[in-house]
């Protein structure tokens, strides 16, 4: 395995709506900063690669566009992938590992605003069976959360909790679009929205954008002083019919996260990607995380920003961000897609020294 | 075509499902974003508005907010004049749907003078055959009235009468020449933010 590592980290301010700018516009401030932190010039980035959805903006091949930001001429190497940023970044580190780029820039963006997120989202479920029927976003994470409250596994009282740590960690978070003290009272009395989830436990609507760097051996070390070393990184599927999963815990989820080595030392971080409050407590069991020993999300987490097709590759640059600031030796960062937590992709992150 | 479906015995007989229909309606706010606002405004007041690259000192028109080969954000606005060059054309003989355009006509790249990537629109007030690279051209614009922020307030380019330009002027933008090939990227250190 080659070591490789995130060295820079960059994002928006995270709003719910950004209608001065477009895309490319939205996302060009954001790559001169990962690049200028990085102290590389463009003629050292071997490989681009970044996701997105042309769904979200409605614009056809707006990720085209976009590549204005990165300045393809001469030619350069780049591909994209329908799908959030974190696996724009696996597809680079692949890239990496087979020795075709030292240096690797990864993007992604997402307007979620121009549409209706909720019915953009039906587009993504079985185009035959499901998608026909238009089950919104809030209303298929609706049912996860019924059928893990009915089971057990999860309560109403640990579903706010989970906001109000998110909320009060959002505070310390200048990029953050939701971010307060909350009391547990007034959570639990809120009216509900889609019943079992309160509006509180969905994340907001976003517009905003990521980028990390990432370089490979001397080549990280040369450019950063405490490089975040993706020790390990796996991503998993399930089927895609709700039936035929369990919805209660993430397999997916706990398959990649023994691939990824999350077991293999203390934790000290962890960034995960869970759009909604009671998918952060099955993603914590499935990943083995005990929130007594690990700081889960002190970014405040996807409940407190979800640019969509971003909220994933900026839990990785969350975390690497504290490894290269030494605030964390040991890092996880884990990324979801897919209605109901199909899809989980689990890295490790480590500092040196 | 799938016509040798072989169904279950406990199918056979029933009509089988060859297609379905799944109508789908999504609906969106787009955001021009701010370099295309700029120019669409502009073109609403009788102006061409390019911007210019602070790096390479391109204009590009219509700007789109980032110079595509350096890849740096573009401010700098260049209020570009309304004649140019041609410098490729097609001559359209076949309709299609939508079309709306006499037989045949002309769509050209015409280069505005001070700017450095072509503009399409199409080529009028001239028989087709008379159309050629090099030719002068300046935009006619509808009437105040109808002036609006879309490029259709142009209504199209017609020859000036001015001699041919030099191919010299414009073949950097046929030839592909006109980017920085060749050169490194090392100028774009400490590029602005």
């Amino acid at each position: 395995m080659r070591d490789v590592a995130i060295i820079s980290f960059a994002q928006t301010k995270h709003v719910a709506t950004r209608q001065d700018v477009n895309e490319v516009e939205m996302l060009m401030p954001v790559l001169v900063d990962v690049v200028e932190q990085a102290g590389v010039t463009k003629d050292r980035i071997d490989f681009v690669c970044s996701g997105s959805s042309d769904y979200l903006a409605g614009v056809a091949f707006s990720f085209v566009m976009t590549l204005d930001g990165v300045g393809p001429w001469p030619p350069i190497s780049e591909s994209h992938v329908d799908m959030d940023g974190s696996w724009a970044l696996y597809e680079a580190w692949v890239k990496m590992q087979m020795g075709h780029a030292d240096v690797a820039l990864v993007y992604s963006y997402g307007k979620s605003s121009p549409g209706n997120l909720r019915r953009v989202l039906t587009r993504q479920l079985d185009p035959y069976y499901l998608a026909p029927l238009w089950p919104d976003s809030v209303s298929t994470a609706a049912l996860q959360a019924r059928a893990a409250l009915d089971k057990g596994v999860i309560t109403e009282e640990q579903m706010a909790q989970v906001v109000i740590d998110a909320r009060r960690n959002a505070l310390g978070n200048p990029n953050a679009q939701l971010a307060g003290d909350l009391e547990l009272a007034d959570l639990l009395a809120a009216e509900p929205f889609v019943s079992p989830l309160h509006k509180h436990d969905c994340s907001p609507i976003t517009d905003g954008a990521a980028a990390v760097m990432l370089a490979a051996g001397d080549v990280a070390r040369e450019l950063c002083e405490r490089p975040a070393w993706i020790r390990g990184i796996d991503h998993r599927i399930e089927p895609h019919a709700f039936g035929a999963r369990d919805l209660t815990t993430s397999v997916s989820t706990a398959q990649a996260a023994a691939k990824a080595g999350v077991a293999n030392g203390k934790v000290d971080i962890a960034e995960l990607h869970a759009p909604f409050s009671h998918q952060e407590l099955i993603l914590t069991q499935s990943l083995g995380l005990d929130a007594a020993t690990t700081s889960i999300n002190p970014s405040g987490g996807a409940l407190c920003a979800n640019p969509v097709m971003a909220a994933g590759l900026i839990r990785m640059g969350e975390a690497a961000q504290r490894i290269m600031r030494g605030e964390a030796d040991r890092a996880v960062a884990h990324t979801t897609s897919g209605a109901c937590l199909q899809q989980n992709l689990v890295a490790v992150l480590e500092g040196e020294g | 075509m799938a016509t040798d479906l072989i169904l279950p015995e406990r199918l056979q007989g029933v009509e089988p499902v060859r297609s379905i229909r799944t109508p789908a309606e999504l609906n969106y706010q787009f955001t021009a974003g701010k370099a295309t606002s700029q120019f669409l405004r502009g073109i609403s007041q009788r102006r061409i508005l390019g911007q210019r690259c602070p790096v390479c000192s391109m204009v590009y028109v219509p700007p789109r907010g980032a110079c595509p080969t350096c890849g740096v954000p573009t401010e700098e606005e260049i209020d570009l004049p309304h004649v140019g060059t041609v410098t490729t054309f097609c001559v359209v003989n076949v309709s299609f749907y939508g079309q709306g355009m006499e037989l045949p006509y002309v769509s050209a790249l015409i280069l505005l003078d001070g700017s450095d990537i072509p503009l399409m629109h199409l080529i009028q007030e001239v028989p087709a055959a008379e159309v050629r690279m090099g030719m002068r051209v300046e935009a006619v614009w509808v009437d105040d009235t109808d002036l609006g922020p879309t490029l259709e307030s142009i209504r199209y380019f017609r020859p000036t009468g001015e001699p041919d330009a030099e191919f010299d002027t414009y073949s950097a933008n046929v030839l592909g020449t006109r980017s920085h090939e060749g050169q490194t990227f090392a100028h774009l250190e400490g590029s602005p933010s």
